[in-house]
């Protein structure tokens, strides 16, 4: 299946087209340059995005602790993690870095506190 | 009156005013203070809880709140003194006073060595580029959205249409997507995007959220809240082609239509003003005309990464506290830097020249997007800094690194070649 992917490695913004299926890419066009066409076929095969939102705090009505996946996570599991996400409430002091949600949705990857709160 | 002491007084606390505090105090000043309208530390970054920052400065993908701490950390290591929750209402720069109002001591009078203006930019609004239409609820700017939702827990709306497809307006697209609202379009008067590419793709295409180039809202509509907003395609004089105009029904109108720097202080301290970017004029050493004030940061010029601000800041602390210890190098002359083919704007403006030489980086944007570009810095037929680019486009910002020593005759021209 073919894919248009705009690359967002540099300012240029190269519309690269890639073709594959689920497993693997058959070719890649268009793109400027080696960082490009690794982009290209990582985006195509398993696009992956740090997601960041916020939690609840147990208690505090008026302020709210920013979070993020310490590490990507796969583009598909969003919706998924958000909906967890959306059903926790920390209680402080929280510590940057501390981990609020641990191997969330199964993907192994930690949902962490982004700054020091109480 | 309360009163307080200092070598360097650095007027606001976001990312310019910290990196501004941690290289004043490195370059040896001994009492370095911050004054902060907000009860926190770290600006407008408190509430861009998004990554995206830091990728050039430290080489990893950081979000708002982890860049500033990391500069709160080191501030608070180093010894900067803060008064947070307190306003500066002027600056007098001949006796190198400052006037604030704080919550706990009320009317406050500083002296300082020199000052440093790192108040930031706010945003334009609705009545900034007067759209018609109501005045229901449901009207935000996406940063006063980005704050309430980000940092005080309140929901704006559930069916958006944003105007301007600034970074802002796009990661607030992703920011509502991702809290269940529906965001109808993306709306941009300009044939271009105005923001980052990688917001483009990573905030409305991840969310299927349609972006409508050459468009604009005419009308807004809506007796208590919002009902929806008229947009019209605009033909090449900007101008809204009313026959095309279509309803989109929506409950929240934002606008993220473009950062005013905030300079009320300054201008009634009478420093010399650049009429493109609204900000200061300043040198490389980021001195304003008037010799003990200081500048950087959006207050200059609005900036896209805070990375360079960071960067940009940290030359007015050094050179701030160096004029507070009375170790700045007389100026000899002053080379203005002039804007050439496809360059909208240059900072620093002018270039001090005196005994001594350092590499300084000019930052820049183009007037109009183009594909393989040469910029270049000369003076004369002298070229003094080169550098190809695959692309400059306006919303991001160009630099070339100058050697002060290389600079001959009366000025330096800075330009975007286009290379075949």
């Amino acid at each position: 299946m073919k894919k248009e992917i705009i690359c967002t490695v540099c300012p240029r913004g190269c519309h690269i087209l890639v073709d594959g299926d689920e497993k693997s890419v058959f070719s890649v066009d268009g793109y400027g340059c080696k960082r490009g066409f690794e982009y290209a076929s990582a985006e195509y095969l398993s696009p992956v995005r740090i997601l960041t939102t916020t939690v609840k705090i147990f208690g505090i009505d008026s302020d709210l602790l920013p979070v993020r996946s310490a590490k990507p996570l796969p583009k598909n599991k969003l919706s998924e993690c958000m909906d967890i996400i959306k059903n926790t409430e920390v209680k402080l002091p929280v510590k940057r870095y501390d981990t609020i949600i641990s191997d969330i949705c199964g993907t192994g990857i930690d949902i962490v506190a982004t700054k020091d709160i109480g | 009156m309360y009163n307080i002491k200092c070598d360097v007084a650095i007027i606001g606390g976001g990312p310019a005013g910290l990196a501004a505090a941690i290289s004043a105090k490195e370059e040896g000043a001994q009492k370095v203070l911050i004054i902060e309208r907000d009860n926190a530390l770290g600006g407008i970054l408190q509430q861009c809880i998004h990554p995206g920052f830091g990728l050039t400065r430290f080489n990893e993908e950081l979000t708002g709140p982890e860049y500033y701490s990391r500069f709160v950390d080191k501030a608070k290591e180093l010894g900067v003194d803060v008064l947070l929750n307190s306003m500066v209402l002027e600056i007098d720069s001949e006796n190198k006073e400052l006037s604030c109002v704080n919550s706990e001591y009320g009317l406050t009078k500083i002296d300082a060595g020199s000052i440093v203006l790192a108040m930031g930019c706010r945003e334009r609004t609705r009545a900034n580029i007067v759209i018609p239409g109501t005045r229901p609820a449901g009207i935000y700017t996406a940063g006063s959205a980005q704050r309430l939702i980000n940092r005080q827990n309140i929901m704006v709306g559930k069916k958006v249409v944003i105007l301007g497809s600034g970074d802002i307006g796009m990661i607030m697209a992703r920011r509502m997507s991702l809290e269940g609202a529906e965001v109808v379009m993306v709306v941009e008067l300009m044939d271009y995007l105005a923001g980052l590419t990688r917001n483009r793709v990573q905030c409305l295409d991840d969310f299927g959220i349609p972006l409508k180039l050459a468009h604009t809202i005419t009308k807004i509509e809506g007796d208590e809240r919002v009902t929806g907003v008229y947009i019209a395609p605009v033909d090449e004089n900007k101008k809204p082609i009313k026959e095309k105009e279509e309803f989109v029904e929506c409950d929240t109108v934002l606008f993220s239509v473009g950062l005013i720097p905030e300079n009320e202080i300054t201008n009634k301290a009478g420093i010399c003003m650049n009429r493109t970017t609204n900000g200061p004029v300043v040198n490389q050493y980021m001195q304003t005309s008037k010799p003990s004030v200081f500048a950087c940061g959006n207050v200059v010029h609005v900036n896209d990464l805070v990375d360079n601000v960071s960067k940009e800041s940290e030359q007015a602390g050094k050179y701030a506290a160096r004029y507070a210890m009375g170790k700045l190098p007389e100026t000899k002359k002053e080379i203005p830097c002039t804007i050439g083919r496809n360059v909208r704007y240059v900072c620093p403006h002018k270039i001090a020249v005196s005994e001594e030489n350092e590499k300084t980086t000019l930052f820049f944007r183009v007037l109009a997007p183009e594909d393989n570009v040469k910029l270049v810095a000369r003076c004369g037929s002298e070229i003094i800094a080169h550098k190809k680019e695959l692309r400059a486009n306006p919303g991001e910002m160009c630099s070339l690194l100058v050697d002060t020593s290389k600079i001959v005759g009366d000025e330096i021209i800075i330009e975007a070649l286009k290379e075949d």
